[in-house]
């Protein structure tokens, strides 16, 4: 029987980890792996949820979120790499703190 | 039995999560971040969930990561993107990131251990009836219709975007003219 | 018995309207003339008609009602007009000696360009005097009073592209604006004690509330009234805006600052004589600065050289000489001396403007000479003025003047009553030194033009009065009992006779030995300056008031309460550049922030947790 703070305690340091890549990397490829991160550790959360709350009756509730949280990560993905496609033909490098420029 | 296999799963995915985003190299990352999906979808399947854990490895490791080896396969130049990535992640430039981190950690398991212990803290998987596919498509199909539009509709702008920047930078040079909007 | 309270309230209100109409409208000169001067002249036909009506009645009220005006708890104030005999006798003044004006000023002001604002301002002046003097509560005498000081202000500054005239009509304004501001303050303290505004009622109320015995209220309430009056008559220590309130055009010199303005001080007092017969001190205090005053006036008319100066320290000695017989406790006698001294008075200041006027606006007295023969009928005019003003037997001037020295000896001020006679004797002085120098001798300036008919017509009546009017109403001797007359010895009877003949020959053998207009030794060349700067006063006021007072602003120069303002405005720049440094394009750094809120908040959330 696993409690359920062993999962919580599971996806809280997978998604400090995940903060702590977004921070530190400069590398825009490495932000968005790094937040890939962050959202499978969302997601942990919501399918243990779901089972957590089947006693009476099979939720699936948890499985559904997963599936539009997937969708959300394809979208982000698809979307997110063509830019870092786009940064990297017009700078030639993917340094984050080289684009500053939206500011007063 | 299944503790032990959730505790060993456990620890890899975090090993490998703290792998990845310490890599230099990309594509050892992404492999790092490969294994890290098939753990998250090994405990998927303990906690009776077979339908996302399917889908964690179709779509996610199938899909995703496959999206991400091919943009670093155009963007990747060897020896050059090493040394470039050195230069941008080191230990020192990192160390507030890591106290702003670590402090969020603490915080969290703080919260976590002030949290009231309760009786039926396990999850019972033996009682919990299984979930069937079929159950799923019902639920999406019923309750949860909207959902499934939403979602095709999301799919379709990030497609559209996608498709988009990328031609846009791809096509020739863009003429002075346009620029005057 | 028909009622004339209509007839009453029409006389304030007439000259106010006119003035209104010329406000707002521009008509030609002559419609101009014929609505200022017609609506005067009305006015001053109403009163003569009052005059007939209440003729032998000497114990009569009349009052009117335009309106309430404040009506708030226990401060009920209208527009309430007031008519005895005192009021009587000053309307009377007021509209005929102002009508008498607005036609000279037709002739006199024809060739300026404002001819419209100028008759607007005289216009709306006499509405307000005549409010002044009407008034039944001190609120609205207050009203006027602060009318006619704007007014004054607005006719002083009439040519106000030159700026020493906007210089001169500031003095007079900040220095009658100190006096207004002590009757304010009296105003406060008789409603804070008695209740009401109402003069008839303080009157009355005032004795039975103070007594002779408990009288420090009533004393400091007359001492600020009496503040209030010293500003407005130009008397010590608020003196010394009259000489320089000469720069207007002559005939608002006679009008303002001889006849009618510089009275309601008088008038003030007068009206409320019996509240100051509650403080004795009080009235000690107006003998002495009446005398002061008296003194001060005549010596420095005796060494001016701009015409219309001496006429104007002469106004101030002459005022003095009624706030001695209020002094005393002789207000009727000071209300007579009002009026003759209007009547000789404004006579003097029209026939110097008509002098001014054919000379080309030269105002130098000793650039003129010889004149006699030129302008005969200024020459008399001035003449007459001048023998009224020293008092010679059987002008009006003579037998105001010597009640009023009657009256200082009934009251036991003997010495006072020599430092008058003295004043006598220097005012005969100067008004024979006047004469003689401007119109006999060697002619130095020929006259380009005659004085025009309105001009002439003016001075002609003018001169009748100032000869045969010295008439004292009976009325006024009802309302304010003069003091018991005692038996006066020889010679305080017919010194104040004689003096002016001496003076008269005194002058005459100056003027003819050349000694006027030349100082010899350097001990004269001091007196004589320092009598000319009316006794210094300007640099006396200079010294106490001004000087420190820029230094003080020098201290302040970089405005300490300033300081306050600046200092938030410069928190709120530094706050906005620490701010700013927080908008930096960096997408880490806002993460971070993001990361570092997260943070903050549950760092809330588990302290508040671990507090229950």
């Amino acid at each position: 029987m696993i409690p359920i703070s062993w999962i919580l305690f599971l996806s809280l340091s997978l998604f400090s980890i995940g903060i702590f890549g977004v921070l530190a990397r400069r590398n825009l490829l490495f932000i968005l792996i790094s937040l890939e991160l962050m959202l499978n550790a969302v997601v942990i959360l919501f399918i243990a949820g779901s089972r957590y709350h089947s006693v009476p009756v099979a939720n699936s509730d948890g499985q559904i979120m997963y599936l539009l949280v997937l969708t959300l990560a394809a979208s982000e993905i698809a979307v997110g790499l063509s830019l870092v496609i786009h940064m990297y033909r017009q700078h030639h490098h993917l340094d984050i703190d080289k684009l500053n420029k939206l500011r007063d | 039995m299944l503790e032990t296999i959730f505790i060993i799963t456990a620890a890899i995915i975090l090993i490998c999560a703290l792998l990845t985003i310490t890599a230099h190299n990309v594509v050892h990352a992404l492999l790092y971040l490969v294994v890290t999906m098939l753990a998250v979808s090994l405990i998927f399947f303990i906690l009776g969930s077979s339908f996302a854990a399917a889908l964690q490895i179709i779509v996610y490791a199938g899909a995703i990561m496959v999206l991400f080896i091919f943009v670093t396969m155009m963007l990747h130049q060897g020896e050059k993107s090493l040394a470039q990535e050195r230069h941008l992640f080191h230990f020192s430039t990192s160390i507030t990131a890591f106290v702003l981190c670590s402090i969020l950690f603490c915080e969290l398991t703080f919260i976590l251990f002030l949290a009231p212990s309760e009786t039926s803290n396990t999850i019972l998987i033996a009682q919990a009836p299984a979930i069937t596919v079929k159950q799923i498509g019902q639920q999406l199909y019923g309750p949860y219709s909207l959902l499934v539009v939403i979602s095709a509709l999301m799919l379709l702008s990030a497609l559209i975007t996608a498709i988009h920047i990328s031609k846009s930078a791809a096509s020739a040079q863009i003429k002075p003219e346009d620029t005057n909007l | 018995m028909t009622d004339y309270s209509s007839l009453l309230s029409l006389i304030p209100m007439l000259p106010l309207l006119s003035a209104v109409i010329l406000l707002f409208s521009n008509p030609s000169r002559l419609w101009v003339s014929i609505l200022a001067v017609g609506s005067i002249t009305s006015v001053a036909l109403i009163s003569l008609f009052l005059n007939y009506v209440y003729w032998q009645q000497t114990d009569f009220i009349l009052k009117a009602s335009l309106g309430s005006w404040i009506d708030i708890a226990q401060l009920s104030i209208g527009f309430g007009l007031y008519l005895d005999a005192l009021s009587l006798v000053m309307i009377t003044i007021i509209s005929g000696v102002g009508a008498l004006i607005h036609l000279y000023s037709t002739g006199f002001m024809y060739q300026d360009n404002s001819f419209k604002r100028y008759f607007t301002y005289l216009n709306l002046f006499v509405s307000a005097m005549l409010f002044l003097v009407l008034a039944d509560n001190l609120l609205l005498l207050y009203l006027g009073w602060e009318g006619v000081g704007l007014c004054s202000y607005l006719l002083i500054g009439f040519w106000y592209q030159d700026s020493s005239n906007n210089f001169a009509a500031n003095k007079a304004f900040l220095m009658t604006r100190i006096g207004d501001t002590a009757m304010a303050i009296g105003l406060f303290l008789l409603f804070t004690h008695l209740g009401t505004l109402d003069i008839q009622e303080i009157q009355a109320k005032a004795h039975t509330v103070w007594s002779l015995s408990d009288n420090t209220i009533a004393s400091l309430c007359c001492l600020l009234l009496l503040g209030g009056a010293v500003g407005k008559s130009a008397q010590f220590p608020l003196q010394n805006w009259l000489p320089d309130a000469m720069a207007g055009p002559t005939p608002v010199s006679a009008l303002i600052h001889a006849a009618t303005m510089v009275t309601a001080g008088i008038y003030l007092i007068a009206r409320n004589s019996q509240l100051f017969q509650l403080a004795p001190d009080v009235l000690y205090i107006v003998a002495l600065i009446g005398t002061f005053t008296l003194l001060l006036g005549a010596s420095a008319a005796m060494v001016q050289s701009d015409l219309k100066r001496i006429l104007a320290y002469s106004t101030i000695s002459q005022l003095g000489y009624m706030f001695l017989a209020l002094g005393v406790g002789a207000s009727a006698s000071a209300v007579f001396h009002l009026m003759t001294h209007a009547f000789f008075k404004a006579l003097l200041f029209l026939s110097a403007g008509a002098l001014i006027y054919s000379l080309h606006h030269e105002h130098n007295i000793f650039k003129m000479g010889g004149l006699f023969k030129k302008l005969p009928v200024v020459a008399v005019s001035f003449a007459i003025g001048c023998s009224a003003l020293a008092s010679l037997p059987f002008t009006s001037g003579f037998f105001s003047k010597e009640l009023i020295l009657e009256q200082v000896i009934a009251s036991n001020h003997i010495a006072l009553w020599w430092v008058a006679v003295l004043g006598a004797f220097i005012t005969a002085f100067y008004s024979a030194r006047l004469f003689f120098v401007v119109f006999l001798g060697q002619t130095q300036l020929s006259p380009n033009n005659n004085p025009t008919k309105a001009m002439s017509m003016t001075l002609t009546i003018l001169c009748i009065f100032a000869l045969f009017g010295g008439i004292q109403p009976t009325g006024l001797t009802t309302l304010m009992p003069p003091l018991s007359s005692v038996n006066l010895t020889f010679l305080q009877h017919w010194l104040p006779i004689i003096l002016p003949f001496i003076a008269i020959s005194v002058a005459w053998w100056m003027f003819k030995t050349n000694r006027f207009g030349k100082t010899q030794h350097s001990t004269f060349k001091d007196i004589h300056q320092f009598l000319k700067s009316g006794w210094a006063f300007d640099s006396i006021y200079n010294v106490i008031f001004i000087i420190p007072f820029k230094y003080l602003c020098q201290l302040n120069k970089h405005d300490a309460i300033d300081l306050f303002y600046r200092l938030i405005e410069k928190i709120s720049s530094v706050l906005h550049n620490i701010f700013s440094k927080f908008q930096n394009g960096q997408l880490r750094s806002y993460n971070a922030s993001l990361v570092i809120f997260c943070i903050l908040a549950f760092t809330w959330f588990i302290s508040g947790e671990l507090i229950r």
